[in-house]
C-alpha cells in the first residue's frame, strides 16, 4: 500500500518539477501575497502631514506644536500665515490637517480664559480622520494638564486627578496591525496554495485522461488522493516555513507558543484545506473551472470572511454563520493564539474540532459527486 | 475456462440503453474483436468489464471474478489501454514504466526485468530518458501498451488502440498484440478497421446496444448472407447505382471506390443480366461483373442496415 502511495507522490514532485507555471503559483504567489499584505495593508496612521496656522506666535503655541510633532504620529510640513492658505493646503492634498491657532491665544491663556484651537481635518478618509482625532484629542488633553499643573503649582495648590486611566496592550503592546494580519496572511496563502494545488493536480489528470489508467489499476481511491496531497503537504509546509521566517525577518514577529502545536494546527487545516482542493476537483472537468472553483472557494472567504482583516464578531448573524465556509477562519484563531498570545491547545481545541469536521465533510461530499460520475 | 464470461449485461443512461442485454464469451488466449460504430456501446461494455463502470443489471465474469462484486480483483488481473494511450507525456519514457510498475506493486529484479521488456516491445532501448511529449505516435502506442501489460495480467483489454496510427505502426502494433496472445495472453479489442478484424479469432458485432453477430471472421461471411453477391466494375459508379437500385431483385448495395456490391433478392440473377441492364439499356460501360464471397465489410453493412430498419419498425 505505501509503496503504491509513494509512486504517486514520487510521479507528482516529478511532474511538478518541470511545471514552470504550477511551481509559480505554489512558491512565488506566497511571497508577492506577503511583501503585498504586509507592507501594503497598514491600519496603523503614522506620519500625519500637518500645517499650522499661528497667529498668536507665543511660547505656548510653539510648545504645542512641539507636543504634537514630537510624537511619530504628525510631520509638520509649514507654517501658513492667511486664511485662503487652509483651503488650498487641503484641497491640494499637501496636509491632512491644518492646526489654527487664534490670535489672542496667549493674553487669553494668561488671563486664565477658555481658549479655542482649531483642527481642519481632511475627512475623505473617515478612519483616518477619526484616528487623528484621537491623537489630537490627547494630544491636547496632555498639554492641557500640563498647563494646570503649573498654574496649580504658581498658586500653591495640590493637583489632584481623580481617576488615571492606564491602559496596557497585551500580546501586541503597540498595536501593530502587521502583528495582527500575518496570520491571517499565513492562513490565505497556505489555504490558496493548497486547495488550488491538488485539485488543478487531480483534475489535470482528468483532463489528460491518465486517470483512467489509474482508474483501471488495483489503486483504490485513497491511496490515490494520499499519494497526491503527500507532496502539497509538503509544500505547504515549506510554505508556512517561508511566512514566518519573513514575518520575523521584515515584521519582527516570534512564535511565542509551542512549534508542534503550530505544527498540529497546521496539518488540521492542511487537512480541510486539501478536502475542499478534492471536493473541487471532482465537480470541475476541466483545469480552468478549478482554477476558478478554487479561487472563489478559497482566496475570496478566506480574505473576506475568515476574520484575516475585519472582525467576525462585528458582523450581522447571518454573515457571521457564512463564516464557517472557510477553514481559515478557524486556523487564524490557533494562529493569533499560538504566534502572539503563546496559548496552549486548551485555547484552541474546539478550533482543531471544526477543522476535522470540515475536512470529514467536504472528503464525504467528494466521496458521493465521485461515485455518482462514475456512473455516468 | 472461458476468460470472459458476459451474462445479460445492461447499462442504462437515464432512459437510453446503451448496452442492451448483451451475452458472449472469450475463450482463454484468444484475440477477440469487438466491433460496432461509433455510439453503439462498445467502450460502455469496456468499461463494464474494466471495473470503472457499474452494469445496470446483468453481470460478467473477468478472469473468474465478478465484474459486480470482485471488480478489485478484475483490476489487479487485467491490463487496459485505450485510444487516449494514458501515459504522461511530462514525464520520461523511464519514469513512466517506473510509476505503472509502482502502482502495481512491481519492485526489486522484477521491475528491471519488466522494464527492460517494456523498452524493448517499444524500441525505446538506450531512449529511457526521452521526453514520451517528444516520441512519435507509433512509439507512443507500442509504449502505452507495454506499461499497461507491465504486471502481466492474463486479461488485455485495448479500445480503439489504433485510431489514429499510420498503417506501418498500425501493422508493427498487430504484431505485439499477437506476441503477447502467443505468450497466453487474452486480448479484448474494439477497432474500427475491418482489416484488424480478420486477425482475431473471435468477432462480435454489436449496434445499438444489442449484439447482432458473432463467430469468426469466415463463418460471420458465410453464415449471414446467404444471397449471392456480384461485384460490378463500370465507367459511372454513381449512374450505375441509381439504375440497379431501382430494380426489385436489388438488395443492399455499397460502393466500394470504383466497385458496386449488389446482394440479390433472386438468386437466378446473373453477370448477364447486369451486362443487359447498364449496358444495353443505358450505355455505360461495364467492364468487369463478378460473383464474390463477401467481405466482412459487406457483411457488417449488412446486418447494421437490417438492424437498423428493424429498430425504425
Amino acid at each position: 500500500m505505501f509503496n503504491r502511495i509513494f509512486a504517486i507522490a514520487k510521479k507528482e514532485m516529478r511532474q511538478l518539477k518541470r511545471d514552470t507555471r504550477m511551481l509559480f503559483i505554489v512558491f512565488f504567489f506566497p511571497v508577492v501575497l506577503l511583501a503585498i499584505f504586509g507592507y501594503a495593508i497598514n491600519f496603523d496612521v503614522h506620519h500625519i502631514k500637518i500645517a499650522v496656522y499661528d497667529q498668536d506666535r507665543s511660547e505656548y503655541t510653539r510648545d504645542y506644536v512641539s507636543g504634537l510633532i514630537s510624537s511619530e504620529y504628525f510631520d509638520l510640513v509649514t507654517y501658513i500665515d492667511n486664511d485662503d492658505q487652509i483651503k488650498k493646503i487641503l484641497d491640494e492634498k499637501i496636509v491632512q490637517v491644518v492646526v489654527v491657532f487664534p490670535k489672542d491665544l496667549s493674553r487669553k491663556l494668561l488671563s486664565k480664559q477658555e481658549v479655542k484651537i482649531q483642527f481642519l481635518v481632511d475627512g475623505v478618509d473617515g478612519t483616518s480622520a477619526n484616528v487623528i482625532q484621537n491623537y489630537v484629542n490627547a494630544a491636547t488633553f496632555s498639554y492641557s494638564l500640563q498647563l494646570t499643573k503649573e498654574y496649580l503649582a504658581v498658586t500653591g495648590k495640590q493637583f489632584y486627578v481623580p481617576i488615571d486611566l492606564q491602559p496596557r496592550f497585551w500580546f501586541n503592546p503597540d498595536l501593530q496591525s502587521t502583528r495582527f494580519l500575518i496570520p491571517g496572511l499565513m492562513g490565505m496563502i497556505l489555504i490558496i496554495t493548497a486547495v488550488i494545488s491538488i485539485s488543478l493536480s487531480i483534475v489535470r489528470e482528468k483532463e489528460r485522461g491518465t486517470i483512467e489508467q489509474i482508474n483501471v489499476s488495483p489503486l483504490s481511491s485513497i491511496e490515490f488522493i494520499l499519494g497526491k496531497t503527500i507532496p502539497y503537504i509538503v509544500i505547504s509546509l515549506i510554505n508556512a516555513t517561508i511566512v514566518l521566517l519573513a514575518g520575523y525577518i521584515l515584521f519582527d514577529i516570534v512564535i511565542k507558543g509551542n512549534i508542534f502545536l503550530l505544527l498540529l494546527g497546521t496539518f488540521a487545516f492542511l487537512f480541510a484545506a486539501l478536502s475542499l482542493g478534492v471536493f473541487i476537483s471532482t465537480i470541475s472537468d476541466s483545469q480552468q473551472v478549478a482554477f476558478q472553483a478554487a479561487n472563489v472557494t478559497s482566496l475570496l472567504p478566506s480574505l473576506i470572511l475568515s476574520g484575516f482583516i475585519f472582525p467576525i464578531e462585528s458582523m450581522p448573524v447571518a454573515i457571521q454563520i457564512l463564516t464557517n465556509i472557510t477553514p481559515a477562519k478557524f486556523y487564524i484563531v490557533i494562529l493569533r493564539a499560538i504566534l502572539l498570545r503563546g496559548a496552549g491547545i486548551s485555547a484552541f481545541w474546539d478550533q482543531l474540532i471544526y477543522l476535522g469536521i470540515f475536512g470529514i465533510i467536504f472528503i464525504a461530499l467528494a466521496t458521493v459527486v465521485d461515485k455518482k460520475s462514475k456512473n455516468k | 475456462m472461458n476468460a470472459i464470461e458476459v451474462n445479460n449485461l445492461t447499462k442504462e443512461f437515464g432512459k437510453f440503453t446503451a448496452v442492451d442485454n448483451v451475452n458472449f464469451n472469450v475463450k482463454q488466449g484468444e484475440i477477440f474483436g469487438f466491433l460496432g460504430a461509433n455510439g453503439a456501446g462498445k467502450s460502455t461494455t469496456i468499461r463494464m468489464l474494466i471495473g470503472i463502470l457499474e452494469p445496470t443489471s446483468g453481470d460478467a465474469l473477468v478472469s473468474g471474478y465478478s465484474i459486480k462484486n470482485q471488480s478489485d480483483l478484475v483490476k489487479k488481473n487485467i491490463g487496459y489501454m485505450s485510444q487516449k494511450f494514458s501515459l504522461y507525456n511530462d514525464l520520461t519514457v523511464v519514469e513512466n514504466i517506473r510509476f505503472f510498475a509502482g502502482i502495481y506493486g512491481l519492485d526489486g529484479k522484477k521491475y528491471e526485468e519488466r522494464k527492460k521488456w517494456v523498452l524493448k516491445v517499444a524500441n525505446l532501448e538506450n531512449m529511457e530518458n526521452v521526453m514520451t511529449s517528444s516520441l512519435p505516435g507509433g512509439i507512443k502506442q507500442r509504449l502505452a501498451l507495454g506499461t499497461a501489460v507491465i504486471h502481466e495480467p492474463k486479461i488485455v483489454f485495448l479500445d480503439e488502440p489504433t485510431s489514429g496510427v499510420d498503417p506501418i505502426s498500425r501493422r508493427n502494433f498487430w504484431d505485439l498484440i499477437n506476441e503477447l496472445s502467443e505468450g497466453g495472453t487474452t486480448i479484448l479489442v474494439t477497432t474500427h478497421y475491418l482489416d484488424e478484424a480478420e486477425f482475431c479469432n473471435d468477432i462480435i458485432l454489436i449496434n445499438a446496444g444489442k449484439l447482432i453477430a458473432q463467430g469468426n471472421a469466415k463463418a460471420l461471411k458465410t453464415n449471414y448472407i446467404k444471397n449471392p453477391i456480384l461485384e460490378i466494375e463500370s465507367d459511372r459508379v454513381v449512374d450505375s447505382l441509381e439504375i440497379l437500385e431501382k430494380e426489385k431483385w436489388v438488395g443492399e448495395t455499397s460502393i466500394f471506390g470504383n466497385y458496386i456490391h449488389v446482394i440479390l433478392n433472386d438468386s437466378t440473377i446473373n453477370e448477364q443480366h447486369i451486362y443487359q441492364l447498364l449496358q444495353e439499356k443505358n450505355g455505360i460501360a461495364v467492364k468487369r461483373v463478378k460473383k464474390i464471397t463477401p467481405t466482412l465489410e459487406d457483411v457488417f453493412i449488412h446486418l447494421i442496415e437490417k438492424d437498423s430498419k428493424k429498430n425504425v419498425q
